[in-house]
């Protein structure tokens, strides 16, 4: 390099972009929201600083009650979609070869590329009291009158699992498609069974992955709003509906902002936790 | 259990009938969808009444085909505008974002880096929310300050192209970044030597070789934008994205032209799709 002062201009500019965004999108308005979360309304116009929107959401039941029941459902879920995804990621990681192994892995992407939301109308109509399934067990004389399966828990998390299947798969089938087969093959050598040769070579080498998967479906079944809101109906009690109902519906942002908060605590959480479990950090797992 | 190893009969054919299962699962809703797209009924359950096209082309209530509704046709139009911008200002700053990672040394650089990421693990809804309030602080504060109301920053479209903006950048950083570090420096090196500038060498020589991770991050971009809807619903205005627009109906009840709209989008997603997978695929040869 001959000029010196042109790679600085040029550092400048490649980074000027990056800290704008950084800075305008993401870190200022975290700020300002936290600020506006502190924010108290005394009286019309007049405002004071403290913690009265913390403590609002400790004071009523309904509130915690369901922060409580969006964290322990977004778990259920994360389980769910652990247990159903790892034989089907081992399958393909394992068992399949070539062409075979391609076709299902992009079987298993496809519906994820379509919206969320088409989605969720697939379970609607599946599901509804005059939907499919119900009319096809009426036919088949299982049931004797229409059955309502919308707008109860079990739909949301069916809902919720269906969602997030992807964000399971793709990083077991990273990971387990990099575990060499002679290991497998040497855990029963050395006389080991299915399941010792599972829990001792497959499920430890493929840890990263599915701590990855857990934190990416955990944190999407935590902030979804359509599918609660759409497959449980109006009494879904999602902890995002009670963000979305200060906002827009009664306008009271300084609660809102509060709840958003503990939203993004309990998500952060949970990440960060699930990194330090499994000795990651976030570059990698994400990157 | 690999194929090397030995497995019963039994055994293979549970695994097998299990991943049938599963595959059916996946595939099934979104089969209704496309299938009632057709009923000739007001509702998209059965009994069937017969195939028709009248949810995409008929022209009067009260079937009134998707091509002849105007707000559907609208809300396509604002989520293709939105859409186009959050594709073209995530695909720049990415490229930028790459280069600076890959090529550069700052101060910060692995604090930068963990900030860059960390909007694909904050909640869609929260990074609308927080949008919503900052922006309500800016406009506020322009007007008590100077006088003048910034209308723009309000809930519409803009803060909509920004609010996606915020996170689909992450991922197109992501797409790019990872083409870019397989490029070999030398070929880069060898354009300098032969005498082109230092940004010729990177527009006819680094750029080429990015292309098919430009494209591929574009896409991307372009499809998480079109289909988002955590953090739009904190920011619409009042132009509604499609998304919206299909939320509100289909809260008030659905009728097969949600169906016929459904439909259009799977076709639109499974050709960019398989587009974006082929490009990806080339990559991997190369």
């Amino acid at each position: 390099m001959t000029n010196k002062t042109a790679p600085k201009l040029g550092l400048i500019l490649l980074m000027a972009p990056l800290l704008i965004w950084l800075f305008a999108l993401i870190l200022l308005p975290h700020v300002d929201m936290f600020m506006l979360s502190i924010t108290e309304k005394v009286a019309p116009r007049v405002y004071e600083t403290g913690l009265g929107n913390y403590g609002e959401f400790f004071a009523e039941p309904l509130y915690w009650n369901t922060y409580a029941r969006t964290a322990i459902m977004s778990i259920l879920t994360t389980i769910v979609t652990l247990v159903i995804a790892f034989p089907v990621s081992y399958y393909i990681a394992k068992m399949l070869r070539g062409r075979m192994k391609a076709v299902l892995f992009v079987l298993c992407l496809l519906p994820f590329w379509v919206s969320e939301l088409v989605r969720t109308f697939g379970w609607m109509i599946l599901l509804r009291e005059t939907g499919i399934i119900s009319t096809f067990l009426q036919w088949a004389g299982l049931a004797d009158q229409p059955i309502e399966m919308l707008y109860t828990d079990a739909t949301i998390v069916v809902g919720l699992v269906y969602t997030s299947m992807l964000f399971m798969v793709v990083p077991l089938v990273t990971t387990l498609e990099s575990l060499d087969d002679s290991y497998i093959e040497a855990g029963y050598d050395l006389g080991g069974n299915g399941f010792t040769v599972m829990r001792e070579i497959v499920i430890p080498h493929a840890m990263p992955g599915i701590v990855s998967g857990c934190i990416v479906v955990f944190m999407l079944s935590l902030g979804n709003y359509l599918t609660p809101i759409l497959l449980g109906g109006k009494d879904s009690l999602w902890f995002t509906e009670q963000i979305y109902a200060q906002f827009i519906t009664r306008f009271n942002w300084e609660q809102g902002a509060a709840f958003g908060f503990l939203l993004l605590i309990l998500s952060s959480l949970i990440v960060w936790g699930g990194l330090k479990l499994s000795r990651q950090t976030l570059s990698e797992t994400m990157g | 259990m690999i194929p090397s190893i030995p497995q019963s009969r039994a055994f293979k054919g549970v695994y097998a009938a299990y991943i049938s299962v599963f595959f059916l699962y996946l595939l099934i809703p979104l089969l209704v969808v496309a299938v009632f797209a057709f009923n000739d009924a007001m509702f998209p359950s059965l009994p069937w009444k017969g195939f028709t096209f009248d949810w995409f082309f008929s022209s009067t209530e009260p079937k009134l085909g998707i091509f002849h509704d105007s707000t559907i046709m609208e809300g396509i139009g604002v989520s293709l505008f939105v859409a186009f911008w959050v594709t073209v200002l995530s695909v720049f700053v990415g490229t930028c974002n790459a280069f600076l990672f890959e090529r550069k040394n700052f101060p910060f650089k692995n604090f930068l880096y963990v900030l860059m990421i960390l909007p694909l693990v904050i909640p869609g809804i929260i990074l609308g929310i927080s949008m919503l309030v900052f922006s309500n602080t800016v406009v506020n504060g322009v007007e008590n300050v100077f006088g003048y109301e910034m209308e723009f920053l309000r809930p519409g479209l803009v803060l909509v192209i920004l609010g996606q903006f915020s996170f689909i950048t992450t991922i197109a950083t992501l797409v790019i970044s990872a083409r870019l570090r397989k490029f070999d420096i030398s070929l880069e090196e060898a354009a300098l030597n032969l005498g082109a500038s230092h940004l010729t060498a990177v527009r006819t020589i680094t750029l080429p070789y990015l292309k098919p991770a430009l494209f591929g991050a574009g896409i991307v971009a372009f499809l998480m934008s079109f289909e988002n809807f955590n953090t739009t619903l904190m920011l619409v205005g009042s132009d509604a994205p499609l998304t919206i627009t299909m939320f509100d109906r289909l809260k008030e009840g659905s009728t097969p032209a949600l169906n016929a709209v459904s439909l259009l989008l799977m076709i639109v997603s499974a050709i960019l799709a398989i587009t974006s997978i082929f490009l990806q695929r080339e990559k991997g040869q190369k």
